[in-house]
């Protein structure tokens, strides 16, 4: 023999029960430290060489439920907390749409898992060598051959017993395997300069096709079918129309179902005179009033309607809304102010509903009242 | 393996005699309950009927799909033992008979039979062509009678290789198969449809027949399955025969119950989205009263519990467990049909009792009545059949 160190001795059969009963002869020699090779999962080999459990199915199984919870939670938290979103008028928490997506991000993590923890625990990844790989006996038995390698560091191991253990068993090609150079050599280099680069490449490669495919590649033809369709939408140029808006105004006169349209156009005296509060006071109509108030009032007026812009002089500062006069003002008179409009202040017709400005009105008729109380406030 | 018989040694043997016991006590009891409960209350009792028929021709049809399967795809694992399915598939026969119950009160099962109703409205009137008594009749006769047809000419060419041992015959089963196949596929749908959709005959899914035929497959691949471990324990069946063969049964149960799981929730997973009045009702009724708590305890005891049962691989191959899961399967088909046929009766839920007891015994009773009349006819084994070593060599 050479100077080379042996790793084991192996030979080759020619049928599955021929390695199962040389796997169960092996076993029972009180070998420890052999394996098998065969082209395929030969059934029955487990408990031939009295394999414990595999842990793997563990991990598959921990991975996958927690897989199918984390579906469950993320699908749950989008979809009824965090944006809740009425969906072809299910639920906002619609769990059988939820299932099938917890059955596939099951299957996925589990198989994942299954397939890293393998590389990376049984294979100690990055190492990639072996000493069987490239010998003549791993190219019989990825092809038609079952094999068996007894390894030289097994405390029972002895060359001729082995051997002649090998022949009586009816083992062809009985080879010795040796250690090659780069096998004794190698140690595994995780943080290997040249494998985090690759590893960073790969990365920045990876996230650039991803990054091109989702935000360039689908806008450009003919990948964007579903961006430009031919239907006008909102905001959009049209050129059907004379002055090119896509977005049309209805013709003149058009009465909305249900909505007279204003009646006191222009005419601020007749709505004072006219119109009349329809909501009560009420707590909720109240908060109401106040929402819309220091939303769309109190940047010009001040939440307390005091004047007290908070426009720092980009726009002219509004008179108090506590004067005597707007006091003394019927209900009507300051819904026609918000409907319409005043001098430098603009209508507030589009922003607040009918419903919405009454309630602004209550609104202030309180804060009015916070200042000036009435007698009969005070008891 | 060294142990396999090279040349088969084959000899006859009476069926254990509990077995055969147990089988005539659980008929003859369950028949005396089945003419008790047709004079106690002949609509429940018909009502049972119905589940009578589906459960015993699941059995049959799904033993003879069972047979079919193996000479289509070749199998020879399973030869040793198609003779059990073969002696189940002999149910066919009486099929026509235990139809009559549910038959002959038909009246009072099928709200489509009611020619006044069926006038007055409009989608039952639009269904009359095809839901008619006559046509009806027709269809179940037809269906019935492909099925026997095809159960008798494929077992004849099996027995008929006991003696012969003709190599030819399996050539001629393999054709007769190919022929069933489409016939079986369309016969099925329509027989669930006619004998269990139409009791709601509003109602209708595309599904219905590939999940009738889902239970229909795995409560028969039970039936065999705990018929094969058990005598197969008592040695009716080669030395070879261990825990390869036995995960193969596993195997195809487990796969089937999933096939099942499915099927049940794609249909319902298509009906709850699309949200239509006319297809929600047969889920809303079978979620009424205490028809909830059976809906749920269908995903438990037709899915979960025998999926974590069969899961794990040993579990697969061991004979302690594939009896139970199989007995148990068996139980859940039942249950699935009841809960398919019964809520038409009563809406609100109900509470099985002694007349659903009766025909479930008389079921009971009836396959293993007909499987010993043939175990004691014929060889269980089909020792003529060309795979039949490879067969009982068979590793996985
Ligand atoms: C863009 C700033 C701005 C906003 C927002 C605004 N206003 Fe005014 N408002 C003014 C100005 C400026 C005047 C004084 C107009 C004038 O010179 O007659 C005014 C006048 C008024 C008056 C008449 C006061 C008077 O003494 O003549 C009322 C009532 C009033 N606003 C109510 C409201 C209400 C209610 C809202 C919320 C819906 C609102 N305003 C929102 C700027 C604003």
């Amino acid at each position: 023999m050479s100077d080379k160190i042996l790793y084991s001795l192996t030979g080759l059969f020619d049928t599955p029960d021929e390695i199962i009963a040389a796997a169960e002869k092996v076993q029972s020699e009180g070998y420890t430290k052999y394996d098998v090779n065969t082209p395929y999962p030969v059934h029955g080999m487990d408990s031939a060489m009295k394999l414990p459990m595999s842990r793997l199915p563990y991990v598959a199984m921990v991975v996958g439920i927690t897989g199918m919870f984390l579906a469950l939670f993320f699908m749950w938290w989008t979809n009824s907390v965090d944006y809740p979103l009425v969906i072809g008028g299910k639920p906002y928490f619609a769990f059988p749409a939820y299932v099938p997506i917890m059955f596939e991000v099951t299957v996925l993590s589990a198989s994942i898992a299954t397939v890293v923890t393998m590389i990376a625990i049984v294979f100690k990844f990055p190492n990639n060598s072996h000493p069987l790989m490239d010998t003549e006996y791993m190219k019989n038995v990825s092809v038609d051959k079952y094999g068996i390698s007894i390894a030289a560091d097994d405390p029972k191991f002895d060359f001729d017993k082995v051997k002649s253990l090998l022949e009586s068993l009816g083992a062809k090609n009985i080879t010795p395997i040796y250690y090659k150079e780069e096998d004794l050599n190698f140690k595994p280099k995780t943080f290997e300069p040249k494998f985090v680069i690759a590893m960073i490449v790969l990365f920045a490669a990876v996230s650039a096709v991803t990054y091109i495919t989702l935000n360039k590649l689908m806008y450009l033809p003919p990948f964007d079918w579903m961006m430009e369709q031919s239907k006008v939408i909102a905001q959009e140029r049209s050129d059907v129309f004379e002055d090119g808006r896509g977005m049309r105004t209805p013709v003149e006169g058009t009465v909305a179902r249900g909505f007279l349209p204003y009646k006191f156009k222009n005419n601020p005296e007749a709505a004072g005179k006219y119109l009349v509060n329809p909501l009560a006071a009420t707590e909720e109509n109240l908060s109401l009033g106040e929402k819309k108030f220091d939303i769309y009032c109190s940047p010009c007026h001040g939440y307390l309607a005091e004047g007290d812009s908070r426009l720092k002089g980009q726009f002219p500062s509004p008179p108090s809304l506590h004067s005597k006069k707007v006091r003394n003002w019927s209900d009507g008179r300051i819904y026609h102010v918000i409907t319409e409009g005043q001098n430098a202040m603009p209508s507030y017709a589009y922003q607040l509903s009918r419903k919405e400005r009454w309630a602004v009105v209550l609104y202030i008729r309180a804060l009015q009242r916070s200042l000036n109380a009435k007698e009969s406030d005070l008891q | 393996m060294s142990d396999s018989p090279d040349v088969i040694n084959y000899t006859k043997k009476e069926l254990p005699s509990n077995f055969v016991k147990f089988g005539y006590a659980a008929f003859v009891a369950g028949l005396v309950l089945v003419i008790l409960s047709l004079f106690v209350d002949n609509v429940r009792s018909a009502f049972s009927g119905v589940m009578l028929l589906m459960f015993v021709a699941s059995i049959g049809v799904g033993s003879l799909f069972w047979i079919v399967a193996e000479y289509l795809s070749g199998a020879v694992w399973s030869t040793p033992f198609r003779r059990v399915a073969e002696f189940l598939g002999a149910v066919l026969f009486v099929l026509p008979v235990i139809a009559l119950p549910a038959y002959f009160n038909m009246h009072d099962i099928f709200h489509w039979t009611h020619q006044e109703v069926v006038k007055s409205d409009h989608y039952l009137s639009a269904k009359a062509p095809y839901l008619n008594v006559p046509f009806f009749t027709i269809r179940s006769i037809v269906f019935i009678g492909i099925w026997v047809l095809f159960y008798y000419l494929i077992t004849k060419n099996s027995r008929l290789q006991d003696s012969t041992k003709d190599q030819n015959l399996t050539r001629k089963n393999i054709k007769l198969s190919a022929v069933f196949v489409p016939l079986f596929a369309l016969s099925i749908t329509f027989f669930a449809i006619d004998w269990l959709m139409s009791l709601e005959p509003h109602w209708f899914s595309t599904i219905f027949g590939v999940y009738y035929f889902a239970g229909t497959v795995l409560a028969a691949m039970a039936a065999i399955t705990y018929i094969v471990v058990t005598l197969s324990e008592k040695g009716y069946f080669f030395e070879g025969v261990k825990a390869d063969h036995y995960y193969s049964f596993g195997a195809l149960l487990f796969g089937f119950v999933n096939f099942w799981a499915y099927i049940a929730f794609s249909q319902f997973l298509l009906i709850w989205y699309a949200n239509l009045p006319e297809e929600t009702i047969w889920y809303l009724q079978r979620w009424e009263g205490y028809w909830m708590y059976f809906s749920i305890a269908l995903i438990f005891i037709h899915f979960i519990i025998p999926y974590f049962g069969l899961l794990a691989q040993p579990s697969k191959m061991s004979p302690k467990r594939l009896k139970f899961m199989s007995l148990w399967i068996l139980f859940a088909h039942f249950f699935d049909i009841m809960w398919m046929t019964m809520p038409t009766y009563q809406e609100f839920g109900y509470i099985p009792g002694w007349i659903e007891l009766g025909y479930a015994l008389f079921a009971i009773g009836l396959i293993l009545v007909v499987f010993n009349w043939k175990a004691s006819k014929e060889n269980l084994v089909p020792v003529g059949d060309p795979k039949l070593k490879r067969g009982i060599n068979f590793r996985l």
